[in-house]
């Protein structure tokens, strides 16, 4: 039964956001016993009512309230009310994910340590390790029911597959295969195998991708334990003299401000949103912002080296049959300076369909330099690249008090610039990318800039040191007991993988401490 | 402009007139249509010329030889509304203006793609160029009836997916 919990229930856990991490962690709070109340600023849609067309989707999941953009980045001016691609809806963004699932490599996690001091670069290592988090992603795994991981085969390399995996063989790679998805290959959690249909950014209409919209959120609701509130707006978290968090208000569906009081509060509105929450709750006592003794809150925001490069054969490829994500390869993640960067890189086959193809190819492009691409757009094959990009005090979110968004609430600005070894690594990138694909007759290749933000990380970083970072190796905040972090936003470092496994363990391990400290009456 | 603002032309004349600027439209009054017939728009709030040169500008923008230009028609078929119509024959306006400071009577008696391109990338930076491409890039490209064109499928979903349907059907490689 789907509970329902009272506005002045000062005994609930809230969690705002229900993607990877609040989703997630909802879940695992509720099947421990705890009652959790989950404020979504999206609406609830499920498979039937995915739509597997891009714009359409785009209308239907895409997080559109105002943002502005600033820095360096080609996003500030291609798309400068668009710096991330990410949803609002229950489940958050793990409705478009598609589905790679990699744990960190161990030397990524001490960042700091293993890299040692970048020029401009804000590193620091984890307080946690491989060793440490080896269960987790064992039960992150075991929940995504990710292939290649607990003897799940992997899924069959479709066409863009084939095309990565021939040309990146012929170049001596070695790790290459269709890499470790959440994304059944059998049918598995009464959902089915995946039917190669495409359109995984879209939502997968057959639920074999795991999403938290048709897992996590289902499963917490029938403990009893979970109440999602869908379509409200988290504005503020509200706090007491003696500086613990009391409850949060929120605009609900129809507009009206709404104050629900809490035992705890978990921020998990993706990188963006979650810092803007904690500037846009500053305080008499805590006028910088809640959580934000260090000044660290908004800061190092990090998106992941990315860029994609295509490449048109002679032949057709019709890269977008099956999955999107299809295979990887790995042989670029490993920690190597003689490439001349630090950190590393993983390559994945990627695919766009004509609309958003046009749109993202050569943003601004024209004429028949841009329109002969298209014209092979039958023949193309892509790949994306996702590599370690470097934490900067300066790449950050900021709240703009004169310009407010639909609730007249200061809205965010991401200010983002490259640092010298993102340019370095993504040129190294689109040089193999390019590579693999002239190996196998490429008659004509594209190093594409990055897309608006999909991994959006480290704006409430972990640190082990209150003065570095936001929050402790628990996501609890250095500053306030009962205040966590539960979303991408904890990173203190982004390391080459795609980033939910990792968000997912995290927030496994989160729900295991909370019940923990409840149950002992720590907090 | 003047020459295509006389509106008591005969069908033959109109003929000729397009013939002899050397442009795929015959501009009517209140509409613009292939010189075979192959499509006609009516216009409600645009000159009939003024849409002719919007169309034309729209596949110098985006050319695709196997496109047919029915699309580039619906794809700027928008703006003839009256309330972008001022903007719009503002713009194209521009856009003749330039072409008569390269010694050409108007956009569309430009010949050659190469120098219309030229006057595009004079006015690159312009509200109004970046207004008009910025609109094709889904207004063009989100036609389904454009996709089959480039060979895209759409969606699979209703046929079960791809699972039995070649996903992994690439035979060259
Ligand atoms: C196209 C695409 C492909 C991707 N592919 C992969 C992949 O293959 N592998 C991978 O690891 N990652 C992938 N990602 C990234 C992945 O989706 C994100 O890293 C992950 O979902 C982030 O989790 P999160 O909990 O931080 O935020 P989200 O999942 O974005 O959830 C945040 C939620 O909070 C809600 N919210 C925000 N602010 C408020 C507020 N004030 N009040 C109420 N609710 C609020 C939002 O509506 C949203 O539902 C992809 C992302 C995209 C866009
Ligand atoms: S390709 Fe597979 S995972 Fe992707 S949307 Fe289709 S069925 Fe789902």
């Amino acid at each position: 039964m789907v509970a329902k919990f009272e506005l002045t229930d000062n005994s609930v856990t809230v969690i705002i956001g229900t993607g990877a991490g609040g989703g997630t962690l909802a879940n695992e709070l509720a099947q421990k016993g705890v009652k959790v109340v989950a404020l979504e600023a999206g609406g609830r849609y499920l498979p039937e009512d995915y739509i597997n067309d891009e714009w359409e989707s785009f209308g239907q999941l895409a997080w559109l309230d105002k943002r502005t953009t600033s820095g360096d980045w080609r996003v500030a001016r291609d798309f400068s009310g668009l710096p991330a691609w990410i949803v609002k809806a229950v489940g958050g963004t793990t409705t478009h994910w598609a589905g790679a699932s990699l744990r960190f490599q161990d030397h990524e996690w001490k960042a700091l340590t293993n890299y040692g001091k970048v020029d401009g670069a804000n590193l620091l290592d984890w307080p946690i390790d491989g060793a440490e988090m080896a269960p987790w992603y064992d039960l992150a795994e075991e929940k995504l029911g990710v292939t290649r991981t607990g003897g799940r085969e992997g899924l069959p390399g479709n066409n863009n597959y084939k095309v990565l995996e021939k040309g990146a063989l012929a170049v001596g790679y070695k790790e290459v295969h269709t890499g470790r998805m959440a994304i059944n290959s059998a049918n598995r959690d009464n959902r089915l195998a995946c039917q190669q249909t495409g359109f995984c950014f879209q939502g997968c209409k057959w639920g074999a991708k795991w999403s938290a919209a048709y897992t996590e959120i289902p499963n917490g609701e029938a403990t009893g334990n979970l109440e999602v509130r869908e379509r409200v707006h988290v504005a503020k978290i509200l706090h007491d003299d003696a500086g613990k968090v009391t409850g949060v208000t929120y605009f609900d569906a129809d507009g009206k401000e709404q104050t629900q009081m809490a035992r705890i509060v978990c921020v998990a509105g993706n990188s963006i949103e979650s810092p803007r929450l904690l500037l846009n709750s500053a305080s008499e006592m805590f006028p910088d912002g809640l959580a934000n003794s260090s000044g660290q809150v908004g800061r190092n925001y990090m998106r992941h080296v990315t860029g994609s490069v295509y490449g048109v054969f002679d032949k057709p490829v019709k890269m977008w049959r099956g999955t999107t994500m299809a295979g990887i390869v790995q042989d670029e993640a490993r920690l190597d300076p003689s490439r001349g960067f630090v950190g590393g890189y993983e390559l994945e086959t990627l695919s766009l369909g004509l609309p958003f193809m046009a749109a993202f190819l050569d943003p601004g492009g024209w004429g028949r330099e841009f329109t002969t691409a298209l014209d092979s757009y039958e023949n193309m094959a892509g790949m994306w690249i996702v590599g370690e990009d470097m934490p900067q005090e300066t790449n950050r979110v900021t709240v703009n008090k004169d310009q407010p968004d639909q609730f007249g609430l200061p809205s965010p600005n991401v200010n983002f610039s490259d640092h010298p070894n993102d340019v370095a690594m993504r040129n190294h990138a689109y040089a193999q990318g390019t590579a693999i694909y002239t190996a196998v007759g490429a008659t004509r290749v594209f190093p594409t800039p990055p897309y608006p933000s999909t991994h959006n990380l480290g704006t409430n970083r972990m640190s082990e040191d209150p003065a570095k970072g936001v929050v402790n190796k628990w996501g609890q905040t250095h500053d306030i007991a009962n205040l966590f972090i539960s979303d991408g936003s904890q990173f203190t470092t982004g390391a080459s993988e795609n980033p939910t496994l990792t968000i997912v363990a995290l927030a496994i391990r989160q729900a295991d401490h909370i019940a923990s400290e409840l149950a002992a009456g720590n907090i | 402009m003047t020459k295509h603002e006389n509106r008591g032309l005969s069908r033959r004349q109109l003929l000729s007139h397009s013939i002899a600027a050397g442009a795929a439209f015959m501009v009517g009054a209140g509409f613009v249509a292939a010189p075979d017939a192959a499509w006609a728009t009516e216009v409600v709030a645009l000159q009939p010329e003024t849409m002719a040169t919007l169309v034309q500008m729209a596949r110098d923008i985006y050319p695709h030889d196997h496109v047919p230009t029915e699309f580039y028609v619906i794809a700027v078929k928008g703006y003839d509304t009256a309330e972008t119509a001022a903007e719009i024959e503002a713009g194209v306006a521009a856009l003749n203006g330039a072409a008569q400071g390269m010694g050409h009577a108007n956009y569309l008696a430009m010949g050659w793609e190469r120098d219309r391109v030229d006057v595009l990338r004079g006015m690159e930076q312009s509200a109004f160029f970046q207004k008009i491409r910025g609109g094709l890039v889904t207004g063009l490209y989100n036609q389904k009836a454009v996709w089959p064109l480039f060979g895209y499928e759409g969606e699979s979903f209703s046929k079960g997916g791809y699972i039995d349907r070649g996903f992994n059907d690439i035979a060259w490689l």
